[in-house]
């Protein structure tokens, strides 16, 4: 046992597997608190209170709602492919805990779970594993709607994704490394312009040549995950309810602790690439504050995502393709090599 | 190569959650089939055929324009994290395969694959 405990690996793995409890009961709870959040912001903008009878001012809905959702009848249509039916749920949550284990949220090593030197790409991998569970959801039930929907949100997705990964390239131009802690270290301190420092923090947005692939990332963002105004995939007003029509009880509660999972994993990554990570004031000094900083910056991203929902009306779907595949597609590439020579120059002049 | 240890604790861990999630409420939630319930939802009227019919050809065509595109992106980043190690030449080089994907994608444009009348 002993032998065992001085075991490196084993303690590695001890360490990932406190670290992945927490992580998994604060997500849980967070995405509860969310859709919590998401109806009460979206009764207040449209002049309602939203939830308010379970508990104190609706507090207790979340619990509810899951209680309910837990003993709901469930349906597996007829003439539905019963395995790719199961999985796709599976998957639908999948990739959001997968990406978690690299975003740093804190300095390291108390709030660094992994810092693996590609972790930019495992999160671009988990990003489109994230279409499977759609698209599969969609073709198993055998459902018409449910097909349009996962045939939309396919084409929607990968469309997306081409932008938002070519958006992330001029933070690794600047960084030089793929590791999200070294792309959070490239942020720190305060920045330096026209020869003097600024009272502006050193991060990606407040450099010029970054300002246009966060906003790009961010519209991706909508798209990737699926929401308002680029919620066609469950488009209710033609699609009833898009991919997930056909899935009832826990597996459908999947789909949308999913969605919601999503949208913290993404925010995440755009905290950490553009907005500085962790950095704050007083990091330096006292080094759980760093968290303190990752989540005001996660929530106030988070709250943004809910507040364009609830205020842009939907796309039609040949304006969401042109939109992506004619405005976002050329102009990523051509900020990727305006900030290439600019660095160039910068570097060598 | 430990690093990745805890990645692949996140993926058991991932897959294992939507795995025991499904398995628990299969046990505890009720079911009372009959043939209706388990019809396809088609707003309340009889379903009319499958869902396993064609779709537009268009769908196929994004997914092959998506591969070629991601490939590109594939490319740009090992040279963007060495950038400043390749100097130069690889800024040209990479200009250059930019423009040549540049000039396919206004090939696309005039041959109008990205419209979606």
């Amino acid at each position: 046992m002993a032998a065992l405990m001085q075991n490196e690996a084993f303690q590695v793995a001890l360490w990932a597997m406190v670290k992945v409890g927490i992580i998994l009961g604060v997500m849980l709870g967070v995405v509860s608190y969310l859709i919590y959040a998401e109806r009460k912001i979206c009764g207040h903008i449209q002049a309602r209170t939203g939830p308010n009878r379970v508990g104190p001012l609706g507090l207790l809905q979340p619990i509810a709602d899951v209680g309910k959702l837990l003993f709901k009848e469930e349906f597996i249509p007829a003439g539905a492919n019963k395995v790719v039916f199961h999985i796709a749920p599976i998957l639908a949550v999948f990739p959001a805990i997968v990406t978690f284990s690299v975003i740093p949220m804190g300095p390291a090593p108390m709030f660094v779970v992994t810092d693996i030197n590609v972790g930019l790409l495992l999160f671009l991998a988990m990003s489109s594993l994230g279409v499977y569970a759609i698209t599969l959801g969609g073709w198993s039930s055998n459902n018409k709607y449910a097909l349009l929907g996962g045939l939309r949100s396919s084409a929607q997705m990968i469309s997306y994704e081409l932008a938002l990964g070519l958006s992330t390239i001029p933070v690794l131009l600047r960084s030089g490394t793929l590791s999200l802690s070294g792309i959070v270290d490239s942020q720190a301190g305060n920045l330096k312009a026209f020869g003097t420092t600024l009272p502006l923090p050193n991060w990606g947005i407040f450099h010029w040549y970054l300002v246009l692939p966060f906003f790009i990332f961010l519209i991706c963002s909508f798209a990737e995950t699926n929401r308002a105004p680029f919620d066609l995939p469950e488009a209710e007003g033609e699609l009833v309810a898009g991919f997930h029509t056909e899935y009832s009880s826990m597996k459908w509660a999947l789909f949308f602790l999913g969605e919601y999972m999503n949208m913290i994993v993404i925010c995440s990554i755009m905290v950490t690439l553009y907005l500085g990570g962790w950095h704050g004031p007083g990091v330096d000094k006292f080094a759980p504050l760093g968290l303190v900083w990752f989540l005001t910056k996660l929530f106030a991203l988070l709250f943004f995502f809910i507040w364009v929902r609830w205020t842009y009306p939907r796309l039609r779907y040949d304006q969401l393709m042109g939109f992506g595949w004619k405005v976002l597609l050329p102009a990523s590439i051509v900020n990727v090599v305006i900030a290439a020579v600019w660095l160039y120059w910068r570097a060598n002049a | 190569m430990l690093a990745y240890l805890p990645v692949l604790l996140f993926v058991l861990v991932g897959l294992g959650f939507g795995a025991v999630t499904i398995g628990l409420s299969t046990i505890i939630v009720p079911r009372r089939e009959n043939a209706v319930k388990n019809s396809a939802y088609e707003c309340g009227v009889e379903p009319v055929g499958n869902a396993r019919g064609r779709f537009s050809v268009k769908f196929y065509l994004v997914a092959v324009l998506f591969i070629l595109f991601d490939i590109e992106a594939v490319f740009l980043y090992p040279w963007a994290v060495s950038f400043h190690q390749l100097g130069l030449y690889g800024l040209i080089e990479m200009v250059l395969f930019i423009l040549i994907l540049l000039a396919g994608y206004f090939y696309l444009l005039k041959k109008r694959a990205l419209e979606w009348e």
